[in-house]
């Protein structure tokens, strides 16, 4: 059987507004006819249905005819309407709810949240520091099988990365920076340049952003995920302390990866630097001698120290994104991304600190 | 003695109310049912016995610990140590296999040696029925499944009182009638008492001694307790139409009255 297609006419029958709707009123329908019957239905002195020529109506098109009855501020009267049809009518009628009133819409000052969130960050920070003072007392909860597993997760998988990105690195640099020095004669400093600012700045900062991106989300999620399935109200249910669990081994590990990372990411930056170089007709050996001349012990110790306080910074940023989670997988999204953010920014932040601490202590 | 007192328990989220005027006792070795419609605050009320959310108004006792109050953080933490909790979803570890989630405890808290742990966890996890299942992950399991190894975990310890959320619900007939023999079982064989939130009603007239039921509408600005009792009792001599209805599986008067009315 064919359905005719709905159809909305308004007439004006003795001062009365008639919505005269006919056909099959379903989903479909009643979006088409929204607007046509919303406006005649507010203007109406008296608003009538007329829904003799209705052959199908389903809860969308009740609710079509509801919304006009409400548009209108009264309830209208029927006009040939099927006993289905009144039925259904009486049915929605009896559903509908007034709508909530609308929350208030309160102005939330920048100032005061930025305090706020500090103040958390400050209070976690707090969390983090006790928990490590009772950590004697409690070294059953710090699992050394997890602390592995964190280690491995972001360090040794976080390698083959960090190599490329250092190789790449280095040879960028060296390439960038020797063809303007070439036209001073002054290309083989190349060597110096890139050894120091891989050393001092590069090689700690780069890793940073690969844990950061890596891991710092990784165990914002992982967390939060922990959270919303409860497992975190578990812990403390089981009277174990959720910082020493899963923050302590996930910092531990981070600031024991961060290092090697370091380390790792300078040594393929120096290589990839040593590729160019060579190309550009130095040997390998005068290179080495280059680097051995211009970049000390304190540039490297200084740099991988420096990773070793960003590593700790995107784990404990990370943790706390993932312990502060709301509620829904929505939610562990954002712990992600704050983790990452708060990641990459703590990091900047900190090695501004340290440029100028190690000026003032002459490093 | 009282495993659990409740004097006057409330919550507020906000501008909401969601219950006050809570008051009740759960004695030692009863099983003790928190039941009631959705979001009446059942679990709100669970969350505060087990000492994650703080009430906003009243007190409550534990095992002999005062968890609110000025004094409460310390004695939450000396009651968390001698209660088990079983959550809605189980809860378990994601990174960790079924045995090694009931090891847990045991390695936190006990002196035993990883296989004494191990012989430990194997019974208990025997005992809900998943003896068979002790090497799966969390993510290989069925959610009914999960919710045994979550009273397994949650019994490690053999503790003398046990919180369990919803142990029932979303499972089978017989499933759900073998949580709830487990439950009596334990209770005669090593007086554990349970307070158990639920609105399973076969499980609800299986289990409990007696019961509180809570209604989000008992007072006109907030929920709170409409019935106390031995559900039995309750079913067939409360005159309160929303207790009736409840037990009776109907549509409550003031509903029906309403849709009426419009």
């Amino acid at each position: 059987m064919t359905q005719s297609a709905a159809r909305l006419d308004i007439e004006d029958r003795g001062g009365a507004t008639v919505l005269v709707v006919s056909g099959h009123l379903d989903a479909a329908a009643a979006g088409l006819l929204w607007r046509q019957a919303m406006r005649p239905a507010r203007r109406a002195g008296q608003l009538l249905f007329d829904l003799s020529g209705v052959e199908f109506c389903d809860m969308s098109g009740a609710a079509l005819l509801l919304a006009a009855e409400a548009a209108h501020g009264q309830p209208a009267a029927l006009i040939g309407a099927s006993p289905r049809i009144t039925d259904l009518l009486q049915r929605a009628r009896a559903t509908v709810t007034p709508a909530p009133p609308p929350t208030s819409t309160r102005k939330v000052w920048l100032g005061p949240r930025a305090l706020a969130a500090f103040n958390d960050g400050a209070a976690f920070l707090g969390e983090v520091m006790v928990a490590l003072f009772r950590l004697p007392s409690r070294t059953r909860m710090l699992r050394l099988p997890d602390l592995l597993r964190y280690a491995d997760q972001a360090g040794v998988r976080a390698i083959p990365l960090v190599l490329l990105l250092g190789y790449l690195m280095g040879l960028i640099l060296a390439f960038q920076s020797a063809v303007p020095m070439r036209r001073f004669g002054a290309d083989l400093y190349v060597a110096n340049l890139v050894a120091i600012s891989l050393l001092r700045e590069l090689g700690p900062l780069l890793s940073a952003v690969i844990l950061a991106g890596r891991t710092g989300s990784a165990f914002a999620a992982e967390i939060g995920s922990m959270k919303v399935n409860q497992e975190v109200d578990a812990l403390v249910t089981m009277s174990l302390d959720p910082v020493t669990m899963l923050v302590l081994p996930r910092l531990i590990a981070a600031m024991l990866v961060m290092p090697a990372l370091a380390l790792a990411l300078d040594l393929a930056g120096l290589l990839g630097m040593a590729t160019v170089m060579n190309a550009f007709g130095y040997p390998l050996v005068t290179i080495a001698h280059q680097v051995q001349g211009a970049a000390t012990a304190t540039d490297l110790f200084g740099g991988l120290f420096k990773g070793t306080c960003f590593g700790s910074a995107i784990a404990v940023i990370g943790c706390r994104a993932g312990l502060r989670t709301g509620v829904g997988p929505r939610a562990v999204g954002q712990a992600a991304t704050s983790a990452v953010v708060g990641g990459i920014v703590a990091t900047i932040f900190l090695d501004g600190l340290f440029a100028v601490l190690f000026y003032r202590l002459g490093l | 003695m009282n495993a659990v007192r409740v004097n006057g328990a409330a919550q507020r989220f906000g501008t909401r109310t969601i219950f006050r005027d809570v008051s009740f006792d759960v004695a030692t070795g009863e099983v003790f049912v928190i039941l009631g419609g959705s979001g009446c605050g059942k679990s709100t009320l669970l969350h505060q016995l087990i000492g994650l959310l703080p009430p906003t108004a009243g007190d409550i006792e534990v095992l002999g610990h005062r968890i609110t109050g000025r004094e409460g953080a310390a004695g939450r933490r000396a009651m968390q140590q001698e209660i088990g909790v079983m959550f809605q979803s189980g809860a378990l570890f994601g990174s960790m296999n079924l045995l090694e989630n009931v090891m847990l405890p045991l390695e936190m808290f006990t002196d035993l040696p990883p296989d004494g742990r191990a012989a430990v966890a194997r019974v208990k996890l025997g005992l809900v029925g998943l003896g068979h299942a002790i090497a799966l992950m969390p993510a290989e399991i069925s959610g009914g499944m999960a919710k045994r190894a979550g009273i397994a975990r949650a019994m490690a310890m053999d503790p003398p009182l046990l919180f369990l959320d919803e142990p029932s619900a979303g499972l089978d007939p017989i499933t759900s009638a073998e949580i709830d023999r487990l439950l009596l079982n334990l209770r005669d064989d090593l007086g554990t008492t349970f307070v158990v939130v639920t609105h399973e009603l076969a499980s609800i007239l299986a289990i409990a001694d007696r019961c509180v039921m809570l209604d989000r509408n008992a007072y006109p600005d907030a929920g709170g307790v409409i019935a106390m009792g031995n559900p039995k009792t309750l079913r067939d001599e409360s005159t309160h139409p929303m207790v009736r209805a409840f037990f009776r599986r109907e549509i409550p008067s003031s509903k029906a009255k309403a849709r009426e009315a419009s």
